[in-house]
């Protein structure tokens, strides 16, 4: 146990990015589950894990190596007229052959792989708090224009067509922000922990939010709250980030579902 | 306007038919299962191919489109409310018998109390021709009333054109009614 490592100064840059995240993630998340494209977040995360590895090889930075192979994988699922989870699976698989290959065959690869699949948040610095501070700016920005286009397309996909109005770059928009994201969080929570706020936080608020309003801020507070207390027991407890952000999110959910008398 | 419309998808299934719509009808597309009534109702709006004949609109024309299934899955946290408004109708408030589901979410509601929602989400926005595919399937008798009353409001907003396989409702809902051959 440490608990003086709660008010060491060291970790005030991370608790932010970590912060940053755990509310912009969840709200991604949202819309991922409203088109039925949460496996997406985990291919794009694969993805964003393996070309930062890749990247570092190239002497490029993972905070920008990440990101460029996500955006890769978004313009591929956007034009790639690839069907369903299919796009999804193939992302997932060259994401983990090329990391995994990687870190066996590079000194750092193999430091940077664990910290990918175990979560880095607290060595997160000035350059992921760009990062992620940018990557909430864009989502500020993006989400309150493409949500309304995206529910329609979701909703009503004949109305577009019958006014001639393509949807693509609406997709397309999205798909970038969902990679940047992706990305980012890969980048500092790790591979599942980022994955588990675009996925857990949505799930719970789709069961149980009285409306769409209602399920953006159950999402939004319980991947904040479920962050902060994270944060919290893993300093304390000396634990790795990720698995306890993951572990307690489920323990959230199974608690809720349990009260609500229903089963997941 | 439609010139001897042929509609299909690999191959023509519909037609060929000509009609012109007015602003102020409601107009019933009718004919036996198989005769490719929703498949000329889907060439209106892009989602058929016309294979041969020619369809004029007029310029600016919008449209509203209602599928024979409307979106419905197992998890929808919207409100009624909240649907409407990202359909975009919201033109006026709708009728009585609607407002009581506005607070509530949509995937609680019944088939038919959804099925009438869905289509006052196309009926209750701004477009000129609303065209409707099966809008009486899951509807009991009181609902299909109801609907057809908002179609007869509705007809001094904007043109309807709504495919049936159901006569009588055609026959009460309708200012005239076109028989697609098999």
């Amino acid at each position: 146990m440490n608990p003086d490592a709660l008010i060491d100064p060291l970790f005030q840059i991370p608790f932010l990015v970590g912060l940053i995240l755990a509310a912009v993630l969840p709200l991604i998340g949202v819309l991922l589950r409203l088109r039925n494209e949460w496996l997406a977040a985990l291919g794009l995360a694969h993805l964003a894990g393996a070309s930062a590895l890749a990247g570092l090889a190239f002497g490029i930075p993972a905070v920008a190596g990440g990101p460029m192979g996500a955006a890769a994988g978004a313009l591929l699922k956007t034009f790639g007229r690839i069907q369903g989870n299919t796009i999804y699976a193939a992302m997932i698989l060259v994401g983990w052959s090329t990391t995994l290959l990687l870190a066996a065959n590079t000194t750092l690869g193999s430091s940077m792989g664990h910290a990918l699949v175990e979560g880095q948040l607290y060595f997160a610095g000035t350059a992921q708090l760009v990062a992620a501070s940018l990557l909430m700016l864009l989502t500020i920005a993006l989400l309150p224009k493409l949500m309304p286009h995206l529910i329609r397309t979701e909703f009503f996909p004949g109305q577009g067509q019958a006014n001639h109005r393509f949807a693509w770059r609406w997709h397309l928009g999205f798909d970038l922000l969902v990679a940047v994201g992706m990305a980012v969080g890969t980048g500092t929570v790790g591979l599942m922990g980022a994955f588990a706020l675009v996925f857990l936080p949505p799930w719970l608020a789709f069961r149980t939010a009285p409306s769409w309003r209602g399920t953006l801020i159950i999402a939004l507070v319980t991947g904040t709250l479920g962050y902060l207390i994270a944060f919290a027991l893993a300093l304390y407890f000396d634990q790795p980030f990720g698995p306890a952000l993951v572990a307690l999110l489920l323990i959230g959910m199974a608690l809720v579902e349990t009260a609500r008398g229903r089963s997941i | 306007m439609a010139e001897a419309l042929t509609a299909g998808y690999g191959g023509p299934v519909s037609g060929p038919l000509s009609f012109t719509l007015a602003r102020g009808e409601v107009v019933g597309l009718w004919g036996p299962n198989g005769s490719g009534k929703s498949t000329l109702l889907k060439s209106l709006v892009g989602g058929a191919r016309i294979f041969s004949g020619t369809l004029y609109k007029a310029n600016g024309l919008n449209l509203a489109f209602q599928d024979q299934r409307p979106v419905r899955r197992e998890e929808m946290p919207f409100t009624g409310r909240e649907y409407l408004h990202y359909a975009g109708a919201d033109r006026e408030s709708p009728p009585e018998r609607l407002r009581s589901w506005l607070n509530r979410r949509i995937d609680e509601l019944s088939g038919g109390q959804f099925q009438l929602l869905s289509v006052w989400a196309a009926l209750g926005g701004h477009a000129d021709l609303v065209l409707l595919d099966e809008p009486t399937n899951n509807l009991d008798p009181k609902s299909e009333s109801l609907l057809i009353e908002i179609l007869r409001a509705e007809s001094k907003h904007r043109t309807v054109l709504l495919v049936s396989h159901e006569r009588e409702f055609l026959r009460a809902a309708c200012s005239r009614v076109l028989e697609l051959k098999p």
